[in-house]
């Protein structure tokens, strides 16, 4: 889950009202039994560590340069990209302007 | 009670007590298994016997334990007797007798209860022959009443006990207490056996209804076993005990007295239990603690919104919310298809109809019911189509009729 600002803030009834079209999400991907795990990335306390010439430089938040920031990941079993592809549309992540869903494989071990 | 009454209610209660510490006084193992067995039956039959003529005894519990503890000593001396014999006679060393103590007191009694709990759904053996043992040692069925609520054979029953001690006894499980490392594992088996044992109860389609709410009974005994013990009185442990209370609050009303399944939306809620809707609403609240959200919390939760009747939109958000969780934790296709009703009770039949469709549980019946249940009012035929789906794949006669019920609405 790609937003493309973290810093904006969202009243508490927004917040509430995404949070239980995140957990319906997440239900109905478990309903199938696709789940695996997943997790939100909350933005406080974040740091970025970046190597300047000076050596290296802990900043505050993942923000200010990078234009996206991950708000969070989740895990499923797919049987192909396309499935995961129907997974992601789901996301209520996808109704902010400018926020995106990757769909990427796990390594194998 | 009378004597025809009081020999079948000892039986029930003081069996069990009496097999465990005999089990337990003869090795700590699962050796003497046949022979704590044999020794409990046989004082019994004295109890027949003797109680025929001269009446019931004043307190007929201890005569049960003064009985049982005799014919226990006498069969270690005459066991004692002869293997010193035979180590005599090959080593000429004077024979050792060591007494045996049997402890039957009330302190004992949990103790060895709580131990065999454990040894008994240990995980060398299968949940089927953890659950047999458990009815059958702990609470002291008889083999073909063991039969008759798995809806088995005796003959069936017999070689699986058989066959479980005999594994038992080969991985040499010790009835005792497991160390404090591997406690929260071996609590973890024992809860799921406690958990199957209840539902076998609670879903049988056994029509005796005796048998089934014994079955329930047992089960909660056994659970609250654990909850009086300090190490196993753990927030799982209560939150299981809180889901089977407010279960088994129903079960007056599940069932007609043709033996017919009642659904939750048709039960007369005035047969719902309140003390025991109220006892599970104590252990829920107990079982509130530590930072570990077990299956048994979430389903126990589930089951108390179910003890409130009238539709509100919070109660059906809860519902959802707490199937959302359960699902992550543990998929079940039950799990799933309840989940579905829910969310067309919280965010309307258009959206669960469309969820319904990606679960393709199409060999269960209970999948058509539900889409069945989801079309009615918004495509009649499409809701017929899967009602006579759901028919035609439902195996049990009161399954068939639940659903003939749904069609004759149309």
């Amino acid at each position: 889950m790609r937003h493309e600002d973290g810093s904006k803030i969202a009243s508490p009834e927004q917040m509430q009202t995404w949070m239980k079209q995140t957990m319906d999400w997440i239900g109905s991907i478990s309903a199938q039994n696709k789940f695996v795990s997943g997790t939100g990335l909350p933005f406080a306390d974040a740091r970025v560590v970046k190597t300047t010439s000076t050596g290296k430089v802990v900043t505050n938040g993942p923000f200010g340069d990078i234009k996206e920031t991950i708000g969070g990941f989740i895990t499923v079993k797919a049987d192909s990209v396309e499935e995961a592809v129907e997974f992601a549309k789901g996301c209520p992540v996808l109704q902010g302007e400018g926020n995106s869903m990757e769909i990427r494989k796990v390594a194998k071990k | 009670m009378n004597q025809q009454e009081i020999i079948p209610h000892l039986f029930r209660t003081e069996f069990r007590k009496i097999t465990t510490v005999l089990c337990k006084s003869f090795g700590n193992a699962f050796n003497g298994i046949e022979i704590a067995e044999d020794i409990a039956s046989e004082t019994f039959l004295s109890a027949i016997e003797t109680w025929t003529y001269k009446g019931i005894p004043e307190n007929p519990t201890a005569w049960l334990y003064a009985v049982a503890k005799n014919k226990a000593k006498n069969y270690i001396t005459r066991n004692q007797l002869s293997t010193n014999k035979i180590a005599t006679e090959l080593k000429q060393s004077s024979p050792t007798t060591h007494e045996i103590e049997i402890d039957l007191s009330e302190k004992n009694i949990t103790d060895s209860q709580l131990q065999m709990l454990f040894a008994v759904c240990h995980p060398t053996i299968s949940p089927e022959a953890q659950i047999g043992l458990a009815l059958r040692i702990l609470c002291g069925f008889g083999i073909d009443e063991i039969a008759n609520a798995l809806l088995s054979n005796k003959e069936t029953i017999n070689k699986r006990l058989f066959r479980a001690k005999e594994k038992l006894r080969l991985e040499n499980v010790k009835i005792e207490f497991p160390g404090e490392a591997e406690i929260d594992n071996r609590l973890e088996t024992v809860l799921t056996t406690l958990y199957l044992l209840f539902s076998e109860g609670y879903y049988s389609e056994s029509n005796d209804t005796v048998v089934r709410e014994d079955l329930c009974m047992e089960a909660m005994r056994l659970t609250y076993l654990l909850i009086e013990n300090d190490q196993t009185n753990q927030p799982n442990v209560n939150a299981l005990l809180a889901l089977m209370c407010f279960q088994s609050s129903r079960f007056e009303a599940r069932k007609n007295s043709n033996g017919e399944m009642i659904l939750y939306d048709d039960q007369d809620e005035t047969l719902w239990n309140d003390e025991l809707i109220s006892k599970g609403a104590y252990f829920l609240h107990k079982a509130a603690h530590g930072n570990k959200l077990s299956k048994y919390h979430l389903e126990a939760s589930i089951a108390y919104w179910y003890t409130i009747k009238e539709d509100t939109k919070e109660k059906w958000e809860s519902i959802l919310q707490l199937y959302n969780q359960l699902l992550q934790l543990e998929y079940s296709p039950v799990a799933a298809l309840n989940r579905t009703y829910a969310l067309s009770k919280a965010n309307g039949k258009a959206q669960a109809i469309i969820e319904a469709e990606k679960l393709q549980l199409t060999s269960n019946h209970f999948y058509f019911t539900l889409l069945g249940e989801l079309y009615k009012g918004i495509n009649d035929v499409k809701a017929k189509e899967n009602f006579t789906k759901a028919l035609s794949i439902a195996k049990t006669q009161a399954d068939k009729q639940t659903i003939l019920k749904k069609l004759d609405r149309f």
